[in-house]
């Protein structure tokens, strides 16, 4: 197998909306809408302000949990692998790689004359010591599943040869994972606490919960990459502020805006919002082995009383999609277009209650503006639509704090985040195989988890597109995720940023990289 | 011109709002005899337009159901449509009416905020009291406790108490009033601790009489006034507190309405000058306003001034 | 005067006492709390090994008294040992920033509020019952109905928005004092707004309550002219119940402006705590809610020292 192939991985189209309803309309295009994909600037100074990032933030990869910490990783770091805006993986630390024909071995090629910001050359045993720290019994990594795969790691040559479990025909994906940068190794051990790095930024100061300032890496091995000569990035939790740091031009990039108001912030004119379908997406999970949920009768009864497209409508403000119960995204490679859609149905619902021998249905559901925004309004939502059916959902507004630790996994029937996964087999080992960590509807199937391994080594993309598509529909109707929308990420800059046409869907901040890849027009 | 619309408007409303006290001490002086009917004749118009304001709020409080147009948790149609003759006040983020959100909030809010601050005032002044005239051990006793409950920011401990016993109504009202009550036990300690020392105070121990009567004959009728003006301002702080909380992810459990989340849900439309959330704030506002010139007045009539 | 001595001395000792019970009180509740450091880091990640790994590392699967003693051996000492979140930083420069932070914005706002509420409340109780007392008081009211966050929205709406003064209060390292105060105006006064009401009516209530006493009424029959008789006579022996509540908005001021914090981007103590406690970040959160604490002891102490200074029948209690 070789590189081409997975390159031919997802393709995704990303959609940038206009400023104005205007700029559709008329001759007239929005100042910050100009030709986009002009030359990139060199210089200046990007303001980005986040509605992530603490006071407990730090440079420990093992720790990084919001997308502050994460963007400011990838501005200072650099992986062996990246995902590009189209989707494909590129090559990035590793200049090439190859797999076994099981797919079980891997071995990468290290990029040669790439240095740290301290100089050190960035070396095979630098890229094994980066990845071990994340292994092992006493990691504390919340990578540690994503790695616990591989059995071993070793330096041949200018090579990293890594030793699978079993076959993973997407493994150089999981390399691109945010928690695993190249860092500068000795005696085979990184110091998780430094912030020197490989990426097209040195951290000049970090004080978490305040204020990161990065520079230009003078050396940066990448050309057509890292145009601004400073990085200052900013938590701003609240949506409010940092809508007006925005409007007053404190800041120049904004994430996470408040969709209730962002066709206001969309009218104030120099402001361009940029919104992106990818694979992040909502659920409400039901815990399949309690009562009433063991029934799969129920949980179709539920997912026939969700109203997806008022959610899409009202709580994503139209900056999203449906979901159809199953956790890929239109964007995916595998994507089943050809399951049919599911919509509100009272009838059927009442339809699979009988068949569950109940009248009547009530049912707590808990939910958490952590959970995701909008998160409470969901749940309020989806109990009014479920009640046309006789289906009682009693919303229960969980504390945002502790959420993940006390709610999720512990109540049975709770509203959950996925920012999704770039492929198939890494959402469904995730949330959906037996067994799995994440697994957080504890759903066991025995057909699906039969397919998921044997699609995870399987080589021929047709036979490969038939079993995902078999999953996704066995997920769809037998599953224990209600899946109700999936979520664009949506951002919004100032006259003063440019960006390429093509914005990474991936994560939040273009995959992440939006230092890296935007400019200062 | 803005500016003297503004102006012209406020004197507007100011004039409307002085009829409408007007009659309505007008009509209090009619339905009532006796004693009332006197005190309410001499109330001044801030007052009657205070006791008004909380007469047409307990009304809609009351009659909730009957005068709300829409079901308080129906989705009656899509997100933030604008005032119409269907939607009086257009519809909230999820396509509920507004007006009705409003009227369900009253009953809601003001029973929360009743319930909480006359508790918080039943077991802070009764500490309080007690603390102040007995003296000594339990003095020390429970101003020692205050103080180590009152070390901790209320908001803090608010969230840490409401994370650990959950966020029902009736524990958002037990612990924003046990917070509260530490307040108001130091104030009703520290009032009374300079009556105690009076030497009527004095006279009466050397009559013998006993705890009961001291606090509640001696004591409280010389400290009520400003215990009662506090009354006025914790009465809304509660809605403070819950709003705070909401702005923290806790608070009422939806789809209830209340003001305070309500003005915590729409509160970034005001950064893009829409008015909307100035609607449960303003409630807020004018309940509060309205309940201390009630208070005010009392305080005139208790302090024994006559001019 | 040596009673007030000994009266500070001994509440000094008792503030003492009070720091640690309100650190017995903080440890065991954030102990109550579900969930723990190793969780809340791990979040929406945690899996029970590498939960049981950070555990291991940190010595949280130690009994809890064994690190609560710990901890207080470390605090009698002044060491506060280091944040869980960043092992390699102490806890004290974790807060000496923002403490100085903190302490700025409120001596700031309190700088504003406390004349403001002193002279609107003196007025007030002078013109009573007057336009003036109406509207003063009124527009108080209003303000303080408005939750913090709301006022603070209000404020950037008019005044940020309209390019006067920065929507965020962030305070570059450096800055001379003209640049801080111009910088962090708006949260100051939003503050001011939200604390003054409090202040000012019980100023006036305080006034109000002592006018009907018979020396007040010896003292307007002797000709003497209304502001004399409330500043020299009535504001006097009012001063308790005023200092008292002084004190309780000061200390909010110091403790309770989390929200402002938050709407601001204000890098102080709040944020650190409310952060810390939802990382069941340990150290942290006793630290902060121990300078919390010896705030409020301090504010109250003086509080009472001045009161009992003002009071000579509570100097020469039996």
């Amino acid at each position: 197998m070789n590189k081409q192939l997975l390159d031919a991985g997802i393709s995704r189209r990303s959609l940038i909306k206009g400023a104005t309803a205007l700029g559709a309309a008329g001759l007239i295009l929005p100042a910050g809408y100009r030709k986009a994909a002009a030359q990139p600037r060199k210089g200046g100074t990007m303001r980005i302000a986040m509605g992530h990032g603490n006071t407990s933030d730090n440079l420990d990869p093992a720790t990084w949990d919001n997308a502050y910490v994460q963007v400011m990783a990838s501005t200072i770091h650099n992986y062996l692998t990246e995902i590009g805006t189209d989707g494909t993986l590129q090559p990035e630390i590793a200049e090439s790689w190859d797999a076994s024909s099981d797919a079980a071995t891997w071995t990468f090629r290290i990029r040669e004359g790439v240095t740290f910001h301290s100089g050190k050359d960035v070396t095979p045993e630098d890229v094994v010591a980066s990845i071990n720290y994340h292994r092992g019994e006493d990691s504390t990594s919340a990578a540690k599943p994503i790695v616990d795969p591989i059995r071993d790691i070793r330096v041949d040559g200018q090579n990293v040869v890594f030793e699978l479990e079993d076959g993973n025909a997407d493994f150089p994906f999981i390399m691109s994972d945010y928690h695993l940068p190249i860092m500068p190794s000795s005696d085979g051990r990184i110091d998780p606490s430094s912030a020197d790095g490989c990426g097209g930024y040195v951290m000049q100061n970090f004080e978490p919960g305040v204020e990161a300032r990065m520079t230009r890496n003078p050396d940066y091995w990448k050309s057509g990459r890292a145009h601004v000569d400073e990085v200052i990035m900013l938590p701003i939790i609240d949506a409010a502020a940092r809508q007006n740091a925005l409007i007053t031009g404190e800041v120049d990039v904004i994430d996470r805006v408040n969709l209730n108001t962002v066709h206001l912030l969309e009218r104030s004119g120099s402001i361009r919002i940029i919104s992106v379908p990818g694979t992040q997406h909502y659920t409400f999970v039901m815990d399949s082995r309690v009562d009433p949920f063991t029934d799969n009768n129920i949980r179709l009864a539920l997912k026939y009383g969700v109203n997806r497209q008022q959610l899409v409508d009202t709580v994503l403000s139209g900056y999203g999609v449906v979901g159809n119960d199953h956790p890929i995204g239109r964007s995916n490679r595998f994507f089943a277009d050809e399951l049919e859609q599911r919509e509100l149905d009272p009838d059927r619902a009442r339809h699979y209650l009988r068949e569950a021998g109940m009248d009547s249905l009530q049912v707590d559901l808990s939910a958490s503006d952590a959970a995701f925004g909008g998160a409470v309004d969901a749940a309020v939502l989806f109990a009014e639509s479920a009640a046309e059916a006789g289906i009682n959902i009693n919303v229960v507004r969980e504390p945002s704090d502790g959420y993940w630790s006390n709610v999720w996994m512990v109540k049975l029937f709770t509203a959950v985040y996925w920012g999704g996964r770039p492929t198939e087999d890494w959402m469904f080992s995730t949330a959906y195989a037996a067994g799995a960590a994440w697994n957080d509807a504890f759903w066991e199937h025995e057909r699906f988890n039969q397919l998921l391994s044997e699609a995870r080594s399987e080589l021929d993309e047709t036979r490969r597109r038939e079993m995902y598509v078999e999953m996704q529909r066995i997920v769809k109707d037998e599953g224990s995720t209600i899946i109700p929308m999936f979520a664009n990420y949506v951002m919004a800059v100032s006259e003063a940023i440019a960006t390429p046409e093509d914005i990474g869907a991936n994560w939040t901040m273009d995959g992440f990289r939006a230092p890296e890849r935007w400019w200062m027009a | 011109m803005g500016m003297i619309f503004t102006l012209l408007w406020i004197a507007v409303a100011l004039t409307v709002a002085m009829a409408l006290a007007l009659g309505f001490r007008k009509l209090a002086t009619a339905a009532t005899r006796g004693e009332t009917s006197r005190a309410l004749r001499d109330a001044p118009l801030t007052a009657a337009f205070g006791m008004m304001v909380i007469v047409i709020y307990l009304i809609v409080a009351i009659l909730a159901p009957l005068i709300a147009p829409f079901p308080e948790r129906e989705i009656v149609g899509t997100q933030f449509q604008p005032w119409t003759a269907e939607h009086w006040l257009g519809t909230d983020a999820l396509g509920r009416d507004l007006f009705s959100r409003m009227v369900y909030g009253t009953r809601n809010t003001v029973g929360i905020a009743f319930a909480t601050t006359a508790l918080a005032f039943l077991i802070g002044s009764v500490l309080g009291l007690l603390a102040a005239t007995v003296g000594g051990w339990l003095d020390q006793g429970m101003s020692r406790l205050v103080d180590v409950l009152m070390a901790i920011p209320s908001l803090i401990f608010a969230l840490l108490l409401l994370t650990i016993f959950g966020t029902s109504i009736m524990t958002l009202i037990l612990v924003i009033a046990v917070i509260d009550s530490t307040r108001v036990f130091r104030l009703a300690r520290a009032v009374s601790e300079g009556v105690v020392v009076m030497d009527y105070i004095e006279a009466a121990r050397l009559r013998g009489e006993r705890l009961p009567y001291l606090i509640t004959r001696e004591i409280l009728p010389n400290v009520t006034a400003p215990l009662v003006a506090e009354f006025g301002l914790r009465f809304c702080f509660v809605f403070l507190s819950i709003s705070a909380l909401s702005f923290l992810g806790l608070g009422i459990q939806p789809p209830t309405a209340d003001w305070g989340s309500m003005v915590r849900e729409n509160a970034t439309l005001i950064t893009f000058g829409d008015i909307t959330p100035l609607l449960p704030a303003g409630a807020i506002a004018l309940l509060t306003v309205a309940v201390n010139f009630v208070v005010d007045w009392q305080l005139y009539r208790a302090s024994g001034l006559k001019e | 005067m040596t009673l007030v001595l000994r009266m500070i001395a001994q509440r000094l000792a008792l503030g003492l006492l009070t720091l640690f019970v309100v650190s017995l009180l903080i440890f065991g509740a954030t102990e109550l709390l579900p969930g723990d450091f190793a969780e809340a880091v791990l979040g929406q990640a945690a899996t029970p090994e590498t939960v049981a790994a950070i555990r291991r590392e940190l010595g949280l699967d130690q009994p809890l008294v064994l690190r609560y003693v710990d901890w207080l051996w470390g605090a009698v000492q002044f060491d506060f040992g280091s944040s869980l979140a960043q092992r390699n930083r102490a806890v004290s420069d974790l807060i000496a920033t923002r403490l100085g932070n903190t302490l700025f914005l409120a001596l700031y706002a309190a700088a504003m509020a406390v004349p403001l509420a002193l002279t609107l409340g003196i007025l007030a109780a002078l013109w009573r019952n007057s336009l003036f007392d109406r509207v003063a008081n009124s527009s108080a009211l209003s303000a303080i109905s408005f939750p913090e966050f709301f006022v603070a929205y209000i404020l950037i709406y008019i005044l940020a928005q309209g390019g006067w003064f920065p929507s965020m209060a962030r305070l570059p390292a450096g800055a001379d004092l003209g640049e801080k105060l111009y910088r962090a105006f708006l949260p100051a006064l939003t503050l001011t707004l939200v604390v003054t009401a409090h202040m000012m009516r019980m100023t006036r209530a305080a006034i109000i309550n002592l006018l009907a006493s018979p020396y007040i009424e010896m003292a307007r029959l002797k000709g003497m002219r209304p502001s004399r008789v409330i500043v020299h006579h009535a504001l006097p022996n009012a001063i308790a119940p005023i200092v008292n509540v002084i004190a309780i908005n000061l200390a909010y001021l110091i403790t309770g402006v989390v929200v402002v914090e938050v709407v601001f981007v204000y890098p102080g103590l709040g944020q650190l705590m409310v952060d810390s406690v939802s990382r069941r970040d340990i150290p942290v959160v006793q630290a902060v809610a121990l300078i919390f604490a010896a705030a409020y002891v301090l504010l109250n102490l003086t509080a009472d020292v001045i009161s009992t200074l003002s009071n000579p029948r509570l100097m020469h209690r039996k």
